[in-house]
């Protein structure tokens, strides 16, 4: 609703009911919010500009910064809030000493992400204020319960994080949990809200062709691409904020004193990969949605996300994934020193590290090739035959399905390589589960090879779902299967938490900066899929920066603002570390002076 | 200390290392810039030359082939002449038209009318299509540049063109913005492309109806010029009336025949 309006409505509001005049109440308010007004026709000269700044890059890095730290502060007390109701049905203080850890630790990082907001509405405001005219005008409630949903986030948290240690034990423990509810309910409620400003400029809903709002402010949130986002970055963040946690651990362990700090923060650094990999493997199927239903809203935009101008980010994103999936990988093979019954798994270790370095060079596999003539007519035409296929869908669907499998069972020998199972029928288990494993790889590759080199290109994206589906049954199959193997085991020995080497520590560092990095590099694409669009096919960019950046250049900013985060990030947790010293200066308060 | 730093280096080398692969491991290609309204000389153009456009519209700013190609994404269009008959008596038709060259136009602006079998938006049962309006949304084509798209399809199916070169719709498209074109780096050139000189003097050449330019580097900085550039009448320099200047430079100009303009005249001291 247009602001001006709506307060010209409500002071009309006032006056007729102080004049008792309700019928015309009605009428006069009904005519104050009415008529809305199209979407502006805007040409260079509406964009103001200040000296050596370029708007756009301004605008982009304040809302990369902000959106990293958003990230990380909505993801935290999710996991926070499950691992303290881990520790209070365990009994077990180690997880509700972590959950405090983790708490703390992004407490300072919630101011940033306002600070950095403010930031990001500002230079929206001093940049495009054309645009962001006419987002308030369609947005006006959402954005004014927004900065309420902010106070009441900011309450939540304060009694939630300060009151931590007073709300132990019995009934004050469940008002503690509640509490942690409440706050991810709020701060998943300031996500959504978010979100359906951004959809919007993607696939406009609730208003006409000239960009006339209808009035209706649901329709408007509720768009096309609204609930794929949702779902996407909801899963997205939960990955981000463990991997940040794990870095924070990882330094921690490598800076530790003693082995008994270096066990804690071993552990805590296994538990947030743990929470990083948990979302990292469905996140591949949210991102495979969004994209699908950007297709489904638009077959042009569709095509210039995966075809287009874009086609090679994807190869970019490739090597990220990559990245994130050996890191993590690796990590988990690390972390089986830990256990002295591990031995009996590390030698097929290396055969999922050549399996998965397999389906990272599929990935990894351009469609379109840049050729000259005579390498085109080496060639026979722009593809190969027999390795063309390796760049289209099927191939890329089937490839991270198996570094999915494989980053399971990496999981699987993890948490096998310490145990000792009891029941009569383990080895009639261990058959099924190969079987299983096997059926499934090979129902996935059958899929991806009949469907990248047998069918014609409308039927190549139909191998997506059976490979998913084939997936999520080997991997919940075989850890049902395996917890009632393993049920009622025995222990090798005691873990030793802490015998990890130090390198390890550096496979979470690649896991946070890669997610940071990679974060980075999808939201460009997110929003260069708009093109020339402020508000697609609505509102035209007549700014001197409408024309689309060089993957180069997007790459120089995305690592700009990376290394700015880092540097904040380290403050940060430089913060919750100082909170925790105290000096005692001797001689100086009178009280010591005697 | 050592550790903290070791770990700086790692972040930054990671960091630098994805960037150093995306400008130097993939090729970087220079997208087009936003697309132009054709500038149409609708008058002085032959039929041969009205195809020629529609093939261009066809294979550009109509993005017609991102999804008419070879890879099935959407139906060849080769042989429109003769499945349209067919088509236009098949009882899934919607639409109000009686010809090919009708059926191409509303196929163009109402693509739901008629949707191949195979080809709908998926979970529609091809009773929509995935193709949008031509002639509006980010596409945007004027009635002469649908009808010029049109007479392509019908030369390039081999049927006769049936389609007239639009007459009413030039004297509106003279209005339109600059013909789609090379972006120029000399400031001579744009300087004569944009008839700068018609009003402007630099060293005793040009028109005196604006302000003289030869030494406008020393009086102004590179904001104002830009200002003056894409809004004239925000400063109107003294001596000088309002409203003589044009005020869309900023549309007819790629931002970086204004960046070439402004290194310019920024030099002329």
């Amino acid at each position: 609703m247009n602001r001006p309006r709506f307060i010209l409505g409500f002071l009309i509001a006032v006056l007729a009911v102080a004049f008792g005049g309700f019928d015309a109440l009605a009428q006069e308010v009904q005519e104050a919010i009415a008529a809305f007004a199209p979407a502006p026709k805007l040409t260079a000269a509406d964009y103001p500009t200040i000296a050596g700044v370029n708007s756009r890059i301004a605008v982009w890095i304040f809302a990369q910064l902000h959106l990293w730290f958003a990230a990380f502060v909505l993801a935290v007390p999710i996991f926070v809030f499950i691992i303290e109701v881990i520790g209070m049905k365990t009994r077990d203080k180690r997880y509700d000493d972590m959950a405090y850890e983790f708490i703390k630790v992004s407490i300072t990082a919630y101011s940033l992400t306002a600070i950095l907001g403010g930031g990001l509405l500002f230079s929206l405001i001093l940049f495009y204020p054309h645009l962001f005219n006419y987002l308030s005008t369609i947005f006006s409630e959402t954005m004014f319960y927004y900065a309420l949903l902010f106070f009441a986030e900011s309450a939540i948290l304060y009694i939630y994080y300060y009151g931590w240690h007073w709300l132990q034990g019995g009934f004050k423990k469940w008002v503690h949990l509640t509490l942690g509810l409440g706050l991810n309910a709020v701060g998943t409620t300031l996500m959504l809200l978010a979100n359906a400003w951004l959809t919007f400029m993607m696939s406009p809903a609730g208003v006409d062709a000239a960009g006339v709002f209808s009035g209706d402010g649901w329709a408007a949130i509720h768009n096309f691409l609204w609930n794929p986002i949702n779902i996407h970055r909801f899963v997205a963040n939960i990955a981000y904020g463990g991997s940040i946690v794990g870095a924070y651990a990882a330094f921690k362990f490598l800076t530790a004193s003693g082995p008994q700090e270096r066990a804690h923060y071993d552990w805590m650094g296994y538990n947030a990969n743990f929470i990083a990999i948990c979302a990292l493997l469905p996140l591949p199927f949210a991102g495979y949605y969004l994209a699908a239903e950007i297709y489904a809203y638009s077959q042009q935009m569709g095509i210039t996300l995966m075809g287009g101008i874009f086609a090679w980010l994807f190869i970019i994103q490739a090597v990220l994934i990559g990245t994130l999936f050996l890191s993590a990988n690796y990590y988990l093979w690390c972390g089986m020193g830990r256990s002295d019954g591990a031995k009996r798994y590390t030698k097929y270790i290396k055969y999922i590290a050549i399996v998965l370095v397999g389906a990272f060079l599929v990935w990894f596999t351009p469609h379109t090739l840049v050729l000259t003539n005579e390498e085109l007519k080496a060639l026979g035409g722009p593809y190969h035959k027999i390795l063309g296929p390796l760049g289209i869908m099927p191939a890329k669907n089937t490839a991270v399905n198996v570094m999915i499998i494989f980053t399971a069972l990496s999981f699987m020998f993890y948490r096998r390589a310490n145990k000792v199972a009891t029941v009569s029928w383990v080895n009639a288990g261990n058959a099924i589960q190969v079987a299983l494993f096997t059926a499934g790889i090979a129902n996935i590759m059958f899929l991806g090879i009949y469907h990248g080199y047998f069918t014609n290109t409308v039927y190549k994206v139909a191998a997506s779902i059976p490979q998913v589906l084939t997936t999520v049954l080997v991997i919940v199959g075989s850890i049902t299967l395996d917890s009632f193997i393993y049920k009622g085991s025995r222990e090798v020995a005691p873990l030793h938490w802490g015998r990890i080497p130090g390198r390890a520590q550096y496979a979470l560092f690649l896991l946070a900066v890669a997610f940071t990095w990679l974060m980075g590099l999808m939201g460009y694409i997110r929003s260069g899929i708009r093109q020339h669009w402020h508000v697609v096919d609505i509102m035209r960019d007549a700014s001197p920066d409408a024309f689309t950046p060089t993957l180069g250049f997007a790459a120089n900013v995305v690592s700009v603002a990376a290394i700015l985060f880092m540097a904040m990030v380290i403050f940060v947790f430089w913060i919750a570390q100082v909170s925790g010293n105290k000096t005692l200066p001797s001689g100086y308060w009178k009280e010591m002076a005697t | 200390m050592k550790q903290f730093l070791t770990v700086v280096a790692f972040t930054l080398l990671t960091i630098g290392f994805f960037s150093a692969y995306s400008n130097y491991g993939i090729p970087q290609i220079e997208p087009a810039p936003p697309p132009k309204e054709e500038k149409l000389d609708l008058g002085a153009m032959t039929m041969d030359q009205f195809i020629a456009l529609g093939e261009r519209i066809f294979n550009g700013k109509g993005t017609c082939t991102l999804c008419h190609n070879e890879l099935g994404r959407a139906p060849m269009l080769g042989t429109l002449a003769d499945v349209v008959p067919e088509r236009l008596k098949d009882p899934l038709y919607k639409g109000a038209a009686e010809d090919l060259e009708s059926y191409l136009i509303e196929s163009l602006v109402e693509p739901s009318a008629f949707v191949v079998v195979g080809f709908g938006k998926k979970g529609t049962n091809d009773s929509e299509s995935p193709m949008p309006n031509v002639a509006g949304g980010s596409i945007g084509l004027s009635e002469a540049e649908v009808a010029a798209v049109t007479a392509y399809l019908q030369d390039s199916s081999g049927a006769e063109v049936t389609v007239e070169i639009p007459t009413h719709v030039a004297e509106a498209d003279e209005e339109e913005e600059a013909e789609e074109r090379e972006a120029l780096g000399d400031p001579a050139a744009l300087m004569a492309k944009f008839t700068c000189d018609a009003c402007h003097m630099i060293n005793g050449q040009g028109g005196e109806v604006g302000p003289k330019l030869s030494k406008i580097g020393a009086e102004h900085d590179r904001d104002y010029l830009r200002r003056a550039l894409l809004d004239p009448n925000a400063d109107i320099a003294k001596g000088f009336e309002a409203d003589m200047m044009p005020d869309d430079l900023g549309e007819q100009m790629y931002v970086t025949e204004l960046e070439v303009l402004l290194d310019f005249l920024v030099a002329l001291k």
